[in-house]
């Protein structure tokens, strides 16, 4: 059902995600720092400010980090279909964005390697150890869900749930794909890698450009990772009464507000905890899940 | 037109940041000149017509790659390239044997008088793909997977220094120490 | 992208590839070098799949295996590569060698 997609998708998806990356940190900002204002004053004034560098820092690697965040997360994005269309409707869809997930790793571990700073460098290998450990109960997720809708078109997948949601009948895999997320865009519990134990681990010792591209580019991995639930997961634009793209928007919204509020119910915990819970816990319930929609499949 | 302009600019940038892995001095940039080499060798599988494969190698080769700078880092001598030095031997010997080996090759490629095309790629290559693992090639399937599982076993057991049956016997009932590192899980 | 232009790119890579092998002490190093190698070894599949054999999935197959191939070979000589600096200190092929004796 994917429609064809003309120009204006591609150049209209950048901003149309900036705007609400931009508002997911306002919403979420920490009261006393003014909400909406505060937060676009914070990032004028690292617009404006001059870059720190640090002794010996390897800034072709840092820059490249930094940028490739954001660049990732926008790549990623554009298999989601607002609506029924989408930038690309690739017929790898779900592969992309798992690929372009994972470029992020790399991002935010240049990030930590460029400014030659150890604690910026513990931040970008605890990303590492969390990637490794959420990728696979993320990556099975994913597969259910393309399972389910025997395709890796994400237009299929939204398609397959013209019925019933997937996050009906495949709920293990619904949560586990949101604590995964959350995971992959270091938020909430999971933001050990720029925790303030480690002094912002990763993002430590940028300023100016580097830190707005940076921590926004986390905001839009967030974004499009919450993004990405709804036509995996919720149905897509299939709904009654509201056209499609409100649909996308309404449901975006709401798995954006619940990741928010997770954030402010949630402890964080020591790092090693939550991976031996991914280990331990989320892979064999994915892999359960798997099995079971795998057998609704073959029986249909 | 365009496509094969950017197949070519991918070939080159390929061969390009190959050679860079041997030729920078910090280990964090090898690794990424490596991992940009697979890239482009994805983007040139993805231009060729094989979408799923070239998207999956860009997925497996970040994350190896991701993966494989921990260890550059953690045992190689002089990680960040800052004290210039030099661990190799046998260049020269080496330089000839590839050069020489190089246009062994391409003069083959070039000479050989290559078959026609057989046949017409099918619609949908990922299917057809997935359709020769689970028929026709099963054994290969079925090989990768006992390989990758054997891996698996096989990595943890060298790599670990003394797991829980180490530690806690046989029984896992002989008291609880603690693990060699935190986080150290199953007791 | 012409055959030729493929194997060519896969030739330039296995020779990268295979002058690092022989060159570079650090085993680490030496397993990048293998990498490369294999990244010619995907480019000359998908090559010959396109350009010879499109009907049938042989080519592909063997882009998954080398690709596979790529994961393991990184996995074990990681494994190996601690198992002996925790035995010896060693991560350079030469002293390994060496030590044997």
């Amino acid at each position: 059902m994917a429609e064809a997609t003309s120009l204006w998708a591609v150049v209209a998806l950048p901003p149309v995600l900036v705007v609400a990356a931009a508002t997911v940190a306002a919403v979420d900002a920490r009261p006393g720092t003014g909400g909406v204002a505060g937060t676009g004053r914070e990032v004028l004034r690292l617009l404006v400010q001059q870059r720190r560098s640090t002794n010996a820092s390897d800034r072709l690697l840092l820059r490249g980090g930094v940028i490739l965040l954001p660049m990732a997360a926008l790549l990623a994005a554009a298999v989601v279909p607002f609506g029924f269309t989408s930038v690309s409707d690739l017929p790898d869809g779900v592969v992309w964005f798992n690929a372009m997930e994972a470029l992020a790793w790399a991002a935010v571990w240049l990030t930590g390697w460029g400014p030659n700073s150890a604690l910026s460098m513990i931040g970008g290998y605890r990303f590492l150890a969390q990637g490794l450990a959420y990728e696979i109960p993320h990556m099975l997720a994913l597969t259910t869900a393309a399972l389910g809708a025997e395709s890796l078109r994400v237009g299929a997948i939204v398609d397959a749930q013209a019925g019933l949601w997937f996050a009906l009948w495949m709920p293990v895999s619904f949560v586990v794909y949101l604590a995964s997320a959350l995971a992959m865009a270091f938020w909430g519990p999971f933001d050990q890698p720029v925790g303030s134990d480690a002094a912002g681990g990763a993002g430590v010792e940028l300023s100016g450009v580097d830190r707005v591209l940076f921590l926004g580019g986390r905001r839009l991995l967030l974004t499009v990772a919450a993004a990405v639930s709804v036509p995996l997961f919720l149905g897509g634009g299939h709904g009654p009464l509201l056209p499609g793209w409100a649909w996308t928007l309404v449901k975006t919204a709401a798995v954006v507000a619940l990741l928010l509020w997770v954030r402010r119910r949630l402890p964080v915990l020591r790092m090693e905890r939550w991976t031996a819970v991914s280990w331990m816990v989320l892979t064999p319930l994915a892999i359960a899940q798997a099995l079971l929609v795998a057998l609704v499949v073959l029986g249909r | 037109m365009l496509s094969a302009v950017v197949l070519h600019a991918l070939a080159a940038l390929a061969v390009a940041s190959g050679v860079l892995v041997f030729v920078v001095d910090s280990m964090a940039r090898a690794t990424f000149s490596l991992l940009t080499s697979l890239l482009c060798v994805a983007g040139v599988v993805i231009g060729l017509g094989l979408d799923y494969l070239g998207v999956v190698t860009v997925l497996m080769m970040t994350i190896e790659m991701a993966v494989m700078a921990v260890f550059m880092i953690m045992y190689m001598m002089n990680p960040a390239g800052l004290m210039p030095m030099t661990m190799v031997h046998n260049t020269r010997g080496s330089a000839v044997l590839c050069g020489l080996l190089f246009v062994l090759l391409v003069t083959g490629v070039l000479l050989i008088p290559w078959p026609e095309p057989r046949g017409r790629p099918p619609r949908d290559a990922t299917r057809e793909l997935g359709m020769s693992l689970m028929g026709p090639q099963m054994l290969t399937m079925m090989t990768l997977g006992m390989a990758l599982f054997a891996t698996i076993v096989s990595g943890v057991v060298l790599a670990v220094r003394g797991g829980r049956y180490d530690r806690r016997g046989d029984g896992l009932d002989a008291g609880r120490e603690p693990g060699p590192s935190r986080g150290d899980v199953g007791g | 992208m012409s055959l030729q232009a493929v194997m060519v790119l896969a030739a330039a890579l296995l020779c990268t590839g295979l002058f690092g092998v022989l060159t570079q002490q650090s085993v680490v190093m030496l397993m990048m070098g293998l990498e490369l190698m294999l990244g010619g070894v995907v480019a000359t599949a998908a090559g010959t799949w396109h350009h010879l054999a499109p009907d049938r999935a042989d080519g592909q197959v063997i882009v998954l295996v080398a690709v596979t191939a790529m994961a393991l070979e990184m996995a074990i000589g990681f494994a190996v590569v601690t198992a002996l600096f925790r035995e010896r200190e060693v991560d350079v092929t030469d002293r390994a060698a060496e030590l044997k004796e």
